[in-house]
């Protein structure tokens, strides 16, 4: 290793710097009078050689994960308009309260009396989501959006089913909707039916109105939707399913547009989930954890998953007497950690807060597609809400530069790429969400490098379809990741 | 509220912005929200906190719970309190990873992708598995996704599970299963030994099964059978698999060496808080050929347009963003924080670390279960081996038994009268690495009523 | 596009599966400008030997790296023999859809109904029609 340029060109892996006999851990020795390994476990039981796991002390261990984070960009690092990630700022006071012991180190069996404190934030957590969204009950144990799209269903499924309507089964999903929903509906044993967006990006409503009927099962629809647009046709929507006796599952996905302008429940939505990792602010870990309560109409609530936290007097219990309850979808009571980042983010907004939070997130996002329309195509060129989807389209058609080759050219300037290529329906989409939680000089920044790269497209093609040049690898070979799958480290590679 | 540290925009940028669009009020942004259903009024929610009142308030919150920093933790069930080493928390707690979202843009995201690289390889070094995906939610939903894999792989719908599988787990599997109608058949366990019954088993597995699911260490802390019940799954050509506790594997014959098919678990004991359930992570390894129906992210090696190494997430037709309906499952979120966590654990414990951990686990359970043993009033219902927890029989309730520790803050359970009425007045012990000579003396001495 | 030859003795179908039949014997494979459109092919699933197909019946799916489609039989009949070497070097649909490239042969069920496929004058119209609309 012969200096700083190296080091960050390759990082070797963890593996590779493993050398017998360096230790990174300390145990305390033995207390308890040792018995034989054969007397605790039978000889065939017993495993014949260690786990090849590496041998590095702990300065390797510190350095070489600190390492990876650097090549790494974070919304600490800088703007990251990933639309429909709501990659917004991670306050730091949620971060440090979830660390205190009296939340980290309690354990779920921990007797009701002792957990009083946990229980009563979860308690009021359930209330402040039935109050944004406008429902009746809440159950915070799914683990992420798409775990709580799949409670959800099962929710209502299991309601249809005890209402004699079991073969309702078909779930109606927009054309825009995220990859999730399908897969969802079918994880629940749904069948999907596919409806078309109209000219202005909403369901359109002939298309709804010919494919319900009695096989409906419900609609799952995404509001503002994947476009970034509220669905101006909701209420009449909803009408139409719940007129055929199909029940209606809103994505919560974008309620960070909305609240304390709308809520889905007043709409009249009978189950929604959140995404306390997108609205709610709790950090998205590189992937996860995320969580994702779902919120039921008290028609439902006997239908929730175990346990579910109640009050009796002055204290608090888990209950599961839920009578006609879908059972569990996890072990325990739900990402608990990820909810008190959460909690500790409403109480610091407040009401008014939160919907200056939807207030900024929609100005933003409108603000930058104002910005990015003298250079970019529009397919939706109407008010937004807290994203947008603009399209490389013009680029690609005049210039031969696709979007993929904004979004890396994005990276040599040091922000992040939008979402490309969804939703599927707008050709070479660019999907902008900028969130609240960005200055208006961010913004404009980020305009003006959009610009920029629009007149490289122009008079320079070559400098954005090579992209990125600056980071720490360049395009890489994604067929020969999969053709040549090599999915974990063997040491005869480094033999090669 | 006046103002909001994460809110950078003035009043004077809104107006601005606004007048820039052409806008008047903030309220023409919002003007396609038909009157139908626009909210009016506000949020009942409580008025906002500054950060010192909120600290405050989330302190009183944290301080109502009891929580290992002061009590003694003998709980289990899945859930453990083991040592973290302080590396782990310092990597985690790196803003550059908790920030990040899933790795679209991988140049700009090796980071978390060469950490999920190398878990995956942590993952099947550990397991003796070919193929390991970069988490799940759980342990419980890894099972279940594991059960779904089974029944695509066999074309089979039934699933058998032993009683002794975690009764959560298997609530979750139920859950899961009824969307497919997949058949779940439970199978009792052998009341002296606290294992799943073989013979039972043996019985139930037939040519339409598609899946044994095995829990080793089961929920009881007793060692399975897992050669034997391999034998009886692959014997009907149903798939094999199998829970493990990841700590176990320090000692335990790994789950290829037995012919898993899949092998799973609840990572929280590789560096992850107990934080009253979650998060956690499920891990979740197959052989090679069950690759394609693998649920979740996967990341891979490749090279760049220069030739130099780099990771992508992989394979990803599999996944719901590309294949919709078709996709092998919906998740799209994982764990992936806490798989980087369990990624620093295993790296930092290394090769003898983890091996000693499991020792002293063990050797700490079996002096614990020898103690308990020797109080009057209980005794231990079962008679396998076990590694880190294990089944007493109390003299009461076990809220009883945990009013008789209270005065040395010392906690254990959970009860498994619940699930399990016929073993009302038992309840389970875990002994961690952590736990000392002199707790598990004081918690026998406090068993036994002496204060 | 232009210089591609669409094989004068192929049978086409409008789901861009191509079809060459010998006596009793249909050989399927997937067309230029279905590789050309999936892009890099990473994964290629075939049938099993002796499964039975119906004209239309998915027989298999290619995989590039961000697409996945369903391919589907030309013709009815049993399949014979699939061809491993796609399997091992899917790239080969990319280098030579109409040759090497093949997926797998069948016994014709009657003509199997390859009478209702288009030949190659038709089908060169179709895909290029195709190729323009986005």
């Amino acid at each position: 290793m012969s200096g700083r340029g190296y080091v960050y060109k390759r990082e070797p892996l963890v593996f590779e710097l493993s050398r017998p006999g360096r230790k990174a851990y300390s145990l305390p020795s033995l207390d308890v009078p040792e018995r034989p390994m054969g007397d605790l476990i039978p000889e065939n039981q017993r495993r014949s050689t260690p786990a090849n796991l590496p041998e590095v002390s702990e300065v390797d261990v510190t350095r070489h994960f600190t390492r990876l984070s650097q090549r790494n960009h974070g919304v600490d690092i800088g703007f990251y308009p990933l639309g429909s990630c709501t990659m917004k700022y991670n306050p730091k006071v949620d971060e440090a309260v979830a660390q205190y012991d009296g939340f980290a180190s309690v354990h779920p069996y921990t007797p009701e009396e002792l957990v009083q404190g946990a229980l009563r934030l979860m308690f009021e957590m359930q209330g402040y989501l039935c109050e944004i969204g406008g429902f009746d009950a809440v159950t915070l144990q799914p683990a992420a959006g798409a775990h709580g799209e799949f409670t959800g269903l099962s929710i209502i499924r299991a309601y249809l089913r005890d209402k004699g309507q079991g073969r309702r089964n078909k779930v109606i999903i927009p054309d825009s909707a995220h990859g999730t929903n399908p897969a969802t509906a079918i994880l629940a044993g749904g069948e999907t039916v596919e409806v078309k967006s109209d000219a202005r990006g909403g369901v359109d409503l002939e298309s709804l109105q010919a494919v319900v009927g009695e096989d409906t099962m419900c609609l799952m629809l995404t509001n503002p939707n994947t476009l970034g647009l509220f669905d101006e046709n909701i209420h009449k929507a909803a009408g139409i399913v719940h007129e055929a006796g199909g029940l209606l599952y809103y994505d919560g996905a974008n309620v960070n547009a909305i609240m304390g302008y709308a809520r889905p429940g007043d709409a009249g939505f009978d189950v929604c989930h959140f995404n306390l990792h997108k609205t709610f602010a709790t950090p998205h870990g590189g992937g996860g954890p995320g969580s994702g309560p779902v919120g039921v109409k008290k028609e439902l609530a006997d239908f929730l998953p175990v346990p579910i936290v109640r009050k009796q007097g002055d204290r608090y219990y888990l209950d599961y007497s839920v009578p006609k309850t879908i059972g569990r979808v996890k072990e325990f009571f739900g990402n608990f950690g990820v909810v008190v980042k959460a909690y500790a983010y409403i109480r610091s907004m407040g009401p008014d807060g939160l919907k200056r939070v939807s207030e900024d997130a929609v100005l933003n996002a409108n603000f930058l597609m104002h910005r990015l329309k003298k250079d970019y195509y529009l397919m939706y060129d109407r008010i937004c809400k807290h994203e947008f989807v603009a399209s490389g389209l013009w680029q690609k058609e005049r210039h031969g530069v696709k979007t993929l080759d904004i979004a890396k050219r994005l990276l040599d300037y040091g922000v992040h790429a939008p979402t490309v290529y969804f939703p599927l329906i707008v050709p070479e989409a660019l999907m902008v969400e900028p969130t609240e939680t960005e200055s208006r000089e961010t913004l404009e920044m980020f305009a003006e490098i959009m610009a920029k790269i629009a007149r490289e497209a122009e008079t320079s093609p070559e400098v954005v379809l090579q992209a990125p040049k600056t980071t720490f690898v360049r395009r890489l070979d994604e067929a020969r990741a999969a053709r040549q799958t090599d999915l974990a480290y063997r040491e005869a590679q480094e033999t090669e | 509220m006046t103002h909001s540290p994460y809110l950078p925009n003035t009043d004077a940028d809104r107006k601005a912005m606004l007048a820039e669009m052409g806008l008047g009020s903030m309220e023409d942004l919002f003007a396609d929200i038909p009157a139908e259903v626009r909210f009016k009024g506000s949020m009942k929610l409580p008025p906002a906190l500054s950060e010192p009142e909120l600290v405050r308030h989330m302190k009183e919150l944290a301080g109502m719970n009891a929580d290992a920093g002061s009590w003694v933790v003998f709980l289990g069930g899945g859930s453990y309190d083991h040592f973290i080493p302080s590396v782990v928390g310092h990597v985690v707690g790196r803003s550059e990873f908790y920030t990040a979202y899933t790795p679209y843009q991988p140049e700009v995201s090796q980071g978390v992708l060469q950490s999920i690289y190398e878990y995956q390889t942590l993952i099947c070094r550990l397991t003796d598995m070919e193929v390991s995906n970069a988490s799940m939610y759980d342990g419980a939903s890894a099972m279940a996704e594991a059960a779904l894999i089974a029944c695509a792989a066999t074309r089979r719908a039934r699933i058998v599970v032993p009683m002794t599988v975690h009764p959560e787990y298997r609530e979750t599997v139920r859950t899961y299963a009824r969307g497919p109608a997949i058949e779940i058949v439970e199978v009792p366990y052998d009341s002296k030994t606290g294992q799943a019954d073989l013979g039972a088993l043996e019985k139930t597995v037939d040519d339409a099964t598609a899946a044994v699911l095995l829990a080793h260490p089961n929920f009881f802390g007793c060692l399975e059978n897992p050669d034997e019940v391999s034998r009886i799954a692959h014997d009907k050509g149903a798939l094999f698999v199998v829970a493990v506790d990841p700590i176990s594997l320090g000692l335990l014959k790994p789950p290829g060496a037995y012919g898993a098919d899949i092998a799973l678990g609840e990572g929280q004991p590789l560096g992850n808080p107990m934080s009253f359930g979650g998060p956690y992570l499920g891990f979740l390894a197959t052989s090679e050929k069950l690759v394609r129906r693998m649920p979740g992210r996967i990341a891979g090696a490749t090279v760049d347009l220069d030739g130099d190494r780099g990771f992508v997430l992989t394979l990803q037709t599999r996944e719901q963003h590309i294949r919709r309906e078709k996709a092998t499952s919906n998740i799209c979120s994982n764990e992936a924080l806490n798989a980087l966590a369990a990624a620093v654990y295993l790296t930092t414990m290394g090769k003898e670390g983890l091996v000693e951990v499991a020792r002293l686990c063990l050797e700490k359970t079996a002096y614990a279960r020898d103690q308990i043993w020797k109080v009057p009033g209980y005794s231990v219902p079962f008679s396998a081996p076990v590694f880190k927890e294990f089944a007493v029989r109390g003299p009461g309730s076990l809220k009883e038994v945990n009013a008789r520790l209270a005065g040395r803050k010392m906690l254990v359970g959970p009860g498994l009268g619940t699930a399990y009425p016929e073993l009302n007045g038992c309840f389970l012990v875990a002994t961690t690495e952590k736990r000392t000579k002199a707790e598990i003396d004081g918690l026998a001495a406090g068993l036994g009523g002496r204060a | 596009m232009s210089e591609v030859v669409f094989p004068e003795d192929f049978r086409y179908t409008k789901t861009h599966e191509w079809i060459k039949v010998t006596g009793k014997t249909g050989r399927v494979g997937l067309t230029h400008y279905a590789q050309d459109h999936l892009g890099e092919i990473v994964f290629v699933e075939l049938p099993g030997v002796g499964q039975v197909l119906k004209q239309g019946d998915v027989f298999g799916v290619v995989e590039s790296v961000k697409a996945v489609s369903d391919c589907y039989s030309p013709a009815a009949g049993k399949v014979t023999r699939v061809n491993d070497k796609v399997t091992d070097s899917p790239e080969l649909v990319n280098q030579d859809p109409h040759g090497e490239g093949w997926l797998y042969e069948m016994e014709l069920e009657g003509d199997g109904g390859v009478g209702n496929l288009m030949d190659a004058e038709a089908y060169d119209k179709f895909q290029a029609e195709a190729g323009t609309e986005h």
